[in-house]
């Protein structure tokens, strides 16, 4: 008996959150007409989790900066953030939330190449604008015409690591060590290498490992006997680290460079002395002093009571670029606003000027940073190619 | 020469790595017959938990919290890591394995997979304690012990190697702990006990043999064993994260599996065998091409031919199928 009445007590318990959900729905739903909602999408859970979480707070402050000046065509800004999980097939499913439940007009995310290859499908059939802050995957915006990135992609970033080490370092033997198990590791080390190949240096050795691994002594080993100058790390900092700390340990002291996935504060917590001296090309650096860097910088510590990172800044680049196109366009409809965002010519974002090219591909310049007493450094910045 | 001197140890660095984990995996395995993937889970942890212990001391004594520890600091570490695991060992197997015990053996082995899925989220939630972290997302600093990363000049003038004496450490841990688990299960009240559970439940049983008790005192040794191998570990890889667990658990299953799963002897050469291939593997080079994007490939091909010609492993004996 009492457990019939627990199960009716449930029963009753759910019956009316369900009607208590979707009678807030409702409300929703007319509350509609004077907001303008926006997707965003990132992976908020899983291995990748602390990249969406940064990237979404940027998305934040830049949509309490907008609604702050009085939202965007007169109406208030509303970001729903969708979770990927950190997996590409959960972005799909993320992209059809927003789409087909939240009735969003417009998706700032994903935050990884893989999931944004994931997602892109669905948001081309839609005909929704989805301008990804941080995939610099090539493969990305080839996905259809209504795929946007704000960010540079992996053919210029290669490029960029590759020519600083033979120009600037002058430097004519390197190494390249990445993840075979991820396509932003692959396709960096492919345009690295293409580029260091055509500008007259020799690539000694090229290992790989994938995901994780318990040692990568073996590698390592086998590197060290090429007598590289320079090391190639297109990799994130997790494995990174360890890496360049093996790499001391064999006695490996030639300096090590990769792109943004090692910009993180704990290539240095992690790293310490070992990783002084490494290089490594990034979009931004929040010491730029820059008076627009500063502010952002500034606003975020307030808002977040921490410091931006690299994620960060592009997650509010590309939100402010999105506000930006649809004040232009007049419109929340999807191809006119496709159309605007298109036309976004030298916006001045805290990553640099962004330029859309006909491919829907930001041209912005890159900095290349160096570890130095415990923290980045700007050496350089570099322009975006001549179109 | 000296190439391959230096390969030699990396591959029974790896190996003995590999071996600690797949001795966990087999004692229980060995005992109740269940494949626990949790144990990968544990021993991150135990990783985590020894981290902890190494940063806070540090900050309490005034140093950077990534300093080098001392001795006594990374014994205290293990200890606090070994009494913390061996604490979950037992409440998961109380908890989510001894209800499943009757039940169907699928149903324990999607709970073992279950349960390594909520200790990795759960370690990726921010936790700190008096302001040091210790779990988040982010990977975490893993001190190393004074003196255990420069490596040995004595070796490095005469052979042209170079060893850190972590490598010395961790290849010694690990025959310590296979002897003294040998011990353990040859000479022992409770080995006799786990041994007798493994050959079989309800005879033992009958015998009166606290079945409960035995098992338990299994998952706890196992959970141990899995706090250890998490600290050389994480020292070795100097950061612990959450999905640390994850990729040498699958390897140390191998291992234990190559070796006869339920053989400690067997799990422990499981181990260094797999070690020793991986490495060989990728130490190889074709002309410009090199092996080392087949390492993984080649220790799991290597798995599905020992399961085709040998199903009960290097070392396993063949058990009649129970009907």
């Amino acid at each position: 008996m009492t457990r019939l009445t627990w199960m009716y007590v449930v029963c009753v318990g759910v019956l009316v959150g369900i009607t208590g959900l979707g009678l807030s729905a409702c409300g929703e739903g007319q509350v509609q007409e004077q907001v303008i909602i926006l997707g965003g999408m990132g992976p908020l859970t899983g291995r990748n989790s602390t990249f969406g979480q940064s990237t979404q707070q940027g998305i934040q402050l830049a949509e309490s900066e907008i609604n702050a000046q009085g939202g965007v065509l007169g109406k208030k800004v509303r970001i729903i953030f969708a979770d990927t999980e950190s997996r590409s097939d959960r972005a799909a499913l993320a992209a059809g939330k927003l789409i087909n439940e939240d009735k969003v007009v417009g998706i700032i995310g994903s935050v990884t190449s893989g999931e944004s290859l994931g997602a892109a499908a669905q948001v081309q059939q839609a005909r929704i604008p989805m301008l990804s802050p941080t995939s610099t995957n090539p493969k990305v915006t080839q996905q259809g015409d209504f795929i946007f990135r704000s960010c540079f992609n992996d053919t210029y970033q290669g490029r960029v690591i590759a020519t600083y080490a033979a120009r600037e370092l002058k430097l004519t033997r390197a190494a390249i060590l990445k993840d075979i198990g991820d396509d932003y590791s692959t396709g960096l080390a492919d345009a690295i290498r293409a580029e260091f190949i055509r500008l007259g240096g020799q690539i000694v050795a090229e290992e790989s490992y994938s995901g994780s691994e318990a040692t990568y002594k073996t590698q390592l080993t086998k590197i060290a006997d090429s007598k590289p100058e320079i090391i190639f790390t297109p990799i994130y900092y997790s494995a990174g680290v360890t890496i360049i700390r093996q790499a001391r340990e064999l006695g490996i002291m030639v300096p090590f460079m990769g792109g943004d996935g090692l910009h993180y504060d704990e290539t240095i917590t992690l790293g310490g002395k070992d990783v002084e001296g490494c290089y490594v090309v990034s979009h931004f650096i929040n010491s730029d002093p820059d008076p627009k860097v500063q502010k952002f910088v500034a606003d975020y510590r307030v808002k977040f009571s921490n410091e931006p990172n690299v994620l960060a800044a592009l997650g509010y680049d590309a939100a402010k670029i999105m506000f930006a196109a649809l004040q232009r366009a007049g419109t929340t409809e999807g191809t006119k606003l496709r159309d605007c965002l298109a036309q976004t010519t030298n916006y001045p974002g805290v990553t640099g000027m962004i330029t859309f090219d006909a491919q829907r591909n930001a041209q912005k310049s890159a900095v290349v940073l160096t570890i130095h007493a415990g923290k980045f450094e700007m050496l350089k910045r570099i322009a975006p190619d001549p179109q | 020469m000296a190439y391959y001197l230096q390969q030699t140890i990396n591959a029974l660095t790896t190996g003995s790595l590999y071996a600690l984990l797949a001795l966990g995996y087999t004692m229980v395995f060995g005992v109740l017959r269940l494949i626990n993937f949790a144990h990968g889970e544990v021993c991150m942890v135990g990783a985590f938990v020894a981290a902890f212990v190494a940063r806070a001391w540090n900050q309490a004594a005034g140093l950077a919290p990534t300093a080098e520890q001392t001795w006594v600091q990374a014994i205290c570490g293990f200890l606090v890591a070994a009494l913390a695991c061996g604490l979950l060992g037992f409440t998961i197997e109380r908890m989510a394995y001894r209800p499943l015990r009757k039940a169907s053996k699928l149903s324990a082995l999607i709970t073992a997979i279950s349960i390594s899925l909520i200790l990795q989220n759960l370690a990726q939630i921010q936790w700190r304690i008096n302001g040091i972290q210790l779990f988040g997302p982010n990977g975490l600093a893993f001190p190393r012990i004074i003196g255990t990363s420069t490596p040995i000049v004595w070796l490095r003038d005469t052979c042209g190697i170079s060893v850190v004496p972590l490598e010395l450490l961790i290849l010694g841990l690990t025959a310590g702990t296979l002897l003294l688990l040998w011990y353990i299960v040859r000479y022992t009240h409770m080995g006799q006990a786990m041994r007798a559970v493994s050959i079989s439940y309800d005879a033992a049983a009958l015998m009166g043999i606290p079945i409960n008790r035995t098992i338990s005192s299994t998952f706890i040794l196992g959970s141990i064993l899995a706090a250890l191998g998490g600290c050389l570990y994480g020292m070795n890889n100097t950061k612990v994260e959450p999905l640390m667990g994850l990729i040498p658990g699958l390897k140390a299953f191998v291992a234990a599996v190559l070796g006869g799963i339920g053989n400690i002897p067997g799990a422990a050469l499981g181990g260094f065998m797999l070690g020793i291939i991986e490495t060989a593997v990728a130490a190889q080079q074709i002309g410009d091409v090199s092996l080392s994007p087949y390492r993984d490939a080649v220790a799991f091909v290597l798995l599905i031919v020992v399961l085709l010609i040998r199903p009960e492993g290097i070392f396993g004996r063949a058990l009649p199928e129970k009907v």
